[in-house]
């Protein structure tokens, strides 16, 4: 094990005097008004970076209390801004310049609109009169944008641009959480206003029911009293609500075992003995046989996307299914709703709650379905000669971390091994790109997160050697401002979900596949100004885990992991959620 | 490191019960009893929608994204300020003329959006221009469609005909016979039948109020 120390920066040095001064800002210009919009809506971070049409954005925010975290590349504000989002449960800021900086931004804005999560971005344009015509840096960012935000916005007038602003905020909140976008030409910053914006309002035309109609409560209400093997699944949309609390107690009072999605876990304490949690293709045995056999579903807040079906035509197959969401159209999109339910989570599943007259008689639906916990428990094989498993410094970091760590990871058999290994008990904690999975977006959504978090709660990033590579640049920021987190790669030198497939379905060609050629994480991580470990064997893994921990600044622990190690179970694509395959021979 | 640890454990794929159930492409349980496989059938929305830059290449765009069969799509103002109708009419199964209406009211310059019943007026307006050489015939069958002549020469006739579909069809068929050299087809606008409300929007004084659907009908 080799330990570095940190090159350049002093975790102890104090931060910056913070001169900024408590009043608002003074609307005299467009940039001056959204920067005042941002302010009424409790704005207190933005991430972003630098540029010509942003110019006079940056120059507004220059008097502001609001916190700018300056990113190394958009991509990562787009996602810091996300993951902020994520762990705040406000919506999260980031803004960009045109062209680049706004085509940049847009892996990070997808990627929200895939995971509901509410993000404001702010991008710069050409002045208005120079639309059109092919300017320098101008790209048509609310076309580019539009497919892949809630709504977008062309600001037209420094009169009105804050009152967009606050709308575009309120938006992405509103109902089902997601990006929305405003696009501001420069003209319009830099022209003079004094008219300041209203209160942050959604429009009107965007405002969700979130009281559920009786008849549907109704309905509802009386297939789970007549079920025998009734499920709950656990969506994000749990999570968004903040309805975890009541979802659980639904759970608990009735003794309906629990399911989660991805992006649902933490609705569920996954230690509780009525957790299974969650299901799809790399999900638990047991999750996936219970969403199999259940006779009747009742799914909040998720849109039944297809790493969590699996096939549709095996999916839940004997299962009526009861759906709660706040978004009419996933009703009925995916999976039928015999009986959905349209509102707010926390709200229905309350309605719901009091409507039973008694709730389902499951005894032994519950005890089969711990039997399965029983049956395929989840666990891996570590035998002496065989290199570091990349679980086992999942377990490891788990158990050396408090209990409320915030996890954010990259994308491939590391995040599948980071959400199986870990056990989260609380929401807000696991922070992934589920939808879009995208490559990179651990270490600044750890930035965001931990921008977001309180000063005593641990922020770690289990990170794949590729993913990280991608926007290992953020770390730079991280080292900047001096934050606490604890990358861990788990290295096994290769786009190891994308080698797990090509010895599975194709034959063993491992084309483009291998990684050996990357660089090494501690020395680079030094170079940042980071500490960088790298660990190789059991042995050296919890004094690493520990020292990388202690340490107050952003350290990186490279785990030379398994590279032959695979992610199961695993529901091949399309196939049925039952027949899990426990190893490669069984897909 | 060899602890106790086994590996994953459990009955194989083949050992284990499945059941029997399954559902339809649709995501729908499959009843032994019925057919469920819904047929594609023609549905003609009408939607009211802030009359703002880019509203018609959003609904476009989401039809294109979401790979929704559109058959056309017109719009146009209203009575109302800042307010314009949009008419579109699309061929899906069930459940995805379910889920174009929702995905429609969605969009945030969407103030309202209802499919129209079977009995809504409806109408197109065509532009044909046909070879001129038999101007009598052709005046003839213009006669016949209630068209009207626009335009005529020695080498073309250029003809205007309204109706619903079906007559517009059966009116291009009939004027084949002269070779017909160009076309423009509007597509169909629509409005409910008698008093009956299209969608709501169009009132004196309206501005965007929540009118979309947001509650399910199955
Ligand atoms: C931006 C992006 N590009 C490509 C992919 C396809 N992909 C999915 S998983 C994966 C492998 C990721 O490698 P690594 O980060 O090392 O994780 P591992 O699977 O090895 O744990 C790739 C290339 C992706 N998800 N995102
Ligand atoms: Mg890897």
């Amino acid at each position: 094990m080799s330990e570095r120390t940190a090159a350049t920066t002093d975790p102890d040095e104090p931060e910056a005097a913070d001169d900024s001064t408590e009043t608002p800002t003074e609307v005299t210009t467009g940039s001056t008004s959204v920067v005042r919009a941002l302010e009424n809506a409790g704005v207190e971070t933005a991430f972003g970076v630098q540029g010509g049409a942003i110019m006079p954005i940056y120059d507004a925010l220059y008097h502001s209390d609001i916190r700018h975290v300056t990113m190394a590349h958009e991509q990562g504000a787009a996602h810091a801004a996300d993951a902020y989002g994520v762990v705040r449960g406000d919506p999260g800021v980031c803004l960009a310049t045109s062209g680049p900086g706004a085509t940049n931004l847009v892996t990070g804005i997808a990627d929200a609109n895939m995971d509901s999560d509410a993000v404001l971005a702010l991008t710069g344009q050409v002045p208005s009169d120079m639309v059109g015509s092919d300017a320098f840096q101008e790209t048509d960012t609310t076309g580019v944008t539009a497919p892949i935000t809630k709504h977008n916005y062309f600001a037209s007038s420094p009169d009105t641009v804050g009152d967009t602003v606050g709308e575009a905020f309120a938006l992405a909140a509103e109902g089902r959480p997601g990006p929305t976008l405003v696009d501001l030409p420069k003209d319009v910053s830099l022209n003079e206003t004094d008219r300041e914006p209203g209160p942050a309002q959604p429009p009107e035309t965007c405002r969700a029911r979130t009281d559920p109609a009786d008849s549907q409560v109704e309905a509802a209400a009386r297939a789970i009293e007549r079920a025998e093997k009734p499920l709950l699944l656990f969506g994000g949309g749990v999570v968004k609500a903040d309805a975890t609390e009541v979802a659980r107690q639904f759970a608990t009072e009735h003794r309906i075992p629990v399911v989660t999605t991805m992006p649902g876990i933490g609705a569920m304490p996954e230690d509780d003995e009525l957790c299974l949690s969650w299901a799809g293709m790399h999900g638990t045995g047991y999750a996936n046989m219970a969403i199999t056999h259940t006779d009747c579903l009742i799914a909040v807040g998720t849109r039944f996307d297809d790493r969590l079906t699996g096939g549709i035509d095996t999916f839940a197959p004997e299962a009526e299914v009861v759906h709660i969401d706040i978004d009419p159209a996933e009703i009925s999109k995916n999976v039928h709703a015999d009986y959905p339910v349209v509102g707010d989570a926390g709200r229905a599943i309350e309605r719901v709650d009091a409507e039973l007259d008694e709730g389902p008689d499951a005894r032994e639906w519950v005890e089969q379905c711990l039997t399965w916990k029983d049956e395929y428990p989840m666990d891996y094989a570590a035998p002496d000669n065989e290199p570091l498993k990349p679980q086992f410094v999942v377990e490891a970091l788990d158990e050396a971390t408090p209990d409320e760590t915030i996890v954010t990871s990259g994308v491939g058999q590391h995040q599948m091994w980071a959400a199986q290994y870990w056990t989260f008990t609380e929401p807000r904690r696991w922070v992934s790109s589920h939808g879009l999975g995208t490559m990179g977006y651990g270490l600044p959504a750890a930035i965001g997160a931990r921008v977001a978090a309180d000063d005593d709660e641990t922020v770690v990033c289990v990170d794949g050697d590729a993913s990280f590579l991608m926007t290992i640049q953020e770390l730079s920021v991280a080292v900047r401002e001096n934050l606490d987190i604890t990358v861990a790669i788990l290295n096994n030198e290769y786009i190891g979900m994308v080698r797990q497939w090509q010895d599975a379905f194709f034959e063993g060609r491992r084309m483009a596949a291998g990684y050996e050629w990357c660089p090494q994480f501690d020395k680079l991580a030094e170079a940042f100004g980071a500490r960088g470990w790298t660990v190789d064997s059991y042995e050296e893994v919890p004094d690493a885990i520990e020292e990388a921990l202690a340490y107050d600044g952003p350290s990186v622990i490279d785990f030379h992991v398994d590279p032959a190690e695979n992610v199961y179970p695993m529901v091949s694509s399309g196939g049925a959620n039952g027949k899990f395959a426990l190893s490669e021979d069984q897909l | 490191m060899s602890d106790n640890r086994t590996g994953l454990q459990g009955p194989a794929p083949d050992e284990r019960p499945h059941p029997d159930g399954r559902r339809n492409a649709q995501g729908i349980r499959i009843d032994p009893e019925a057919e469920s496989e819904h047929e594609p059938r023609r549905a003609v929305f009408s939607a009211i929608v802030e009359d703002e830059p880019g509203v018609l290449s959003r609904v476009a765009g989401l039809a294109a994204r979401r790979q929704f069969n559109i058959e056309s799509l017109t719009v146009g103002p209203t009575t109302v300020e800042d307010h314009s109708r949009i008419t579109m009419v699309v061929e899906e199964p069930e459940p995805g003329i379910d889920q174009i209406e929702k995905q429609l009211a969605k969009l945030k310059p969407v103030i309202s959006v209802g499919e129209l019943d079977d009995d809504a007026v409806r109408a197109e307006l065509v532009l044909l221009k046909v070879r001129g050489e038999d101007p009598d015939k052709v005046h003839a069958i213009t006669e016949m469609y209630d068209g009207r002549t626009l335009d005529a020469g020695p080498e073309t006739i250029t003809v205007q005909l309204s109706g619903d579909e079906r007559k517009i069809d059966d009116a291009v068929d009939a004027f084949r016979r002269f070779g017909i050299i160009e076309i423009a087809r509007t597509g169909q606008t629509a409005l409910a039948h008698g008093s009956k409300k299209t969608v709501p929007g169009e009132e004196p004084g309206t501005s965007g109020e929540p009118t979309k659907p947001n509650t399910n009908t199955q």
